[in-house]
């Protein structure tokens, strides 16, 4: 439905592209989120646990942390205890690297592997309720800490393909993201603010799409956007586009559930 | 079963004014959308939302398509006396969603 819209909200920046070379990456000093951009009303949404709409997937992920599932029939908490401190850091760390995947594996990939290996229970669906309210639950268990990606050798080649799609110009508007977020970020696109691109908030819940959604949802929209071809969900060169928006974004702090319009 | 988030003080002076905040999670699907398929997609809405303070209605408001999901009300009361504040939402399709908080007026 906002296919159309998005369209020619991005088509704006043509002329824009035209005017600039490829950029550099942006000193660690002068990072900010999106949030920082926000109107009053939707910093004090997101401020505000009982009015942040992105808690209320919060709530489900707490029962689904809690309820037994699987041919293991254990709950995440049977094994995990309380996600209080089990897992409080562990979105800021992820993606990380998985030796029997031998590739960088997400927050949302890793809750799916937990599901099938250990619990023995049937992976859920990217997008998914489920999905989205478990891994809003558990990356909340990181909001206000720094995000903090692995210092693992074996992640630098997933990491330098992260950075060169995240620099390759694509698509029919011949753009790369960073024209926009390395380059013209604090502009003006069409009355939205170019953010810094900063994958602090996720899953969020944005005004736009009424609900939550995850990273690669917001991947998507952004290449859907620059007119680019998008990989099906939880396809391995978004998660190497996640791995450099984590390294990118190294120190921030995180905000899950976050609020964006 | 809607999930709802509640925001009443836990304590007021008598006579303070204060502000009660509530969220449900609610699809607020308007009736006048199409699926892919063309299909129209039915109305599915919250319609009335009420507010009772010891049994006594103190607010009430009636909700429309044109309001976003997961609708968000927020408005002030006077702390009158100890008690329970209790919120219900009914709507489209038999839906029904009770939800209270207590507060203690000194
Ligand atoms: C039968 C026990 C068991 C159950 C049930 C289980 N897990 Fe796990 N989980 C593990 C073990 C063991 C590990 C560490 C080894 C690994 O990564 O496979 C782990 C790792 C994880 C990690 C990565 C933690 C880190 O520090 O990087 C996450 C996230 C996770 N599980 C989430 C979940 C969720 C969500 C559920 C419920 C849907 C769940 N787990 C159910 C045993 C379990
Ligand atoms: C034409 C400019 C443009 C390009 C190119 C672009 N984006 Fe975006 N991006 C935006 C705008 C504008 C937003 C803010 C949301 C909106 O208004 O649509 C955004 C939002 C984002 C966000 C969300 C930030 C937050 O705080 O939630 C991320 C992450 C992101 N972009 C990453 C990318 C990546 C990765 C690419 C390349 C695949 C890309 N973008 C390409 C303009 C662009």
């Amino acid at each position: 439905m906002s296919g159309p819209a998005r369209l020619s909200i991005f088509a704006a920046p043509l002329l824009l592209a035209a005017l600039v070379s490829a950029g550099a990456e942006i000193a660690l000093n002068e990072r900010r989120s999106a949030y920082d951009d926000m109107s009053r009303d939707n910093k004090a949404m997101q401020d505000d646990d009982t009015s942040n709409p992105g808690m209320l997937a919060v709530l489900d992920g707490e029962a689904l942390w809690a309820a037994k599932a699987g041919a293991s029939g254990k709950s995440c908490a049977d094994c995990h205890g309380g996600a209080k401190a089990s897992m409080k850091g562990v979105a800021a760390r992820h993606p990380s690297f998985d030796a029997s995947a031998g590739r960088p594996v997400n927050l949302e990939q890793r809750i799916n592997t937990s599901r099938v290996q250990h619990q023995q229970a049937s992976p859920f669906a990217y997008e998914s309720k489920e999905m989205l309210a478990l891994s809003a639950y558990v990356a909340m268990q990181s909001r206000g800490e720094p995000i903090a990606p692995p210092d693992d050798p074996r992640l630098k080649p997933f990491l330098d393909r992260g950075r060169a799609q995240f620099n390759q110009r694509q698509g029919q508007l011949n753009l790369s993201c960073g024209q926009c977020h390395d380059d013209n970020w604090g502009k003006s696109l069409a009355g939205n603010t170019v953010p810094q691109g900063h994958p602090t908030g996720y899953p969020i819940y944005r005004l736009e799409w009424q609900g939550l959604g995850s990273l690669q949802r917001r991947l998507r929209n952004c290449m859907i956007g620059m007119r680019a071809e998008s990989y099906a969900y939880g396809a391995p060169e978004y998660v190497d586009m996640e791995l450099y928006l984590m390294w990118r974004a190294r120190g921030m702090k995180v905000e899950t559930p976050a609020v964006r319009p | 079963m809607a999930r709802t988030l509640i925001n009443v003080p836990q304590k007021a002076k008598r006579g303070e004014v204060i502000a009660i905040k509530t969220l449900i999670s609610h699809v607020m699907e308007t009736g006048f959308r199409h699926d892919n398929m063309g299909k129209a997609i039915p109305r599915d809405i919250i319609t009335s939302f009420v507010c009772t303070y010891n049994g006594e209605e103190i607010f009430r408001a009636a909700l429309h398509p044109a309001i976003a999901a997961n609708p968000f009300i927020t408005f002030h009361t006077v702390a009158t006396e100890s008690g329970t504040i209790a919120f219900r939402w009914t709507g489209d399709n038999g839906f029904s969603q009770d939800a209270s908080a207590k507060i203690t007026v000194g």
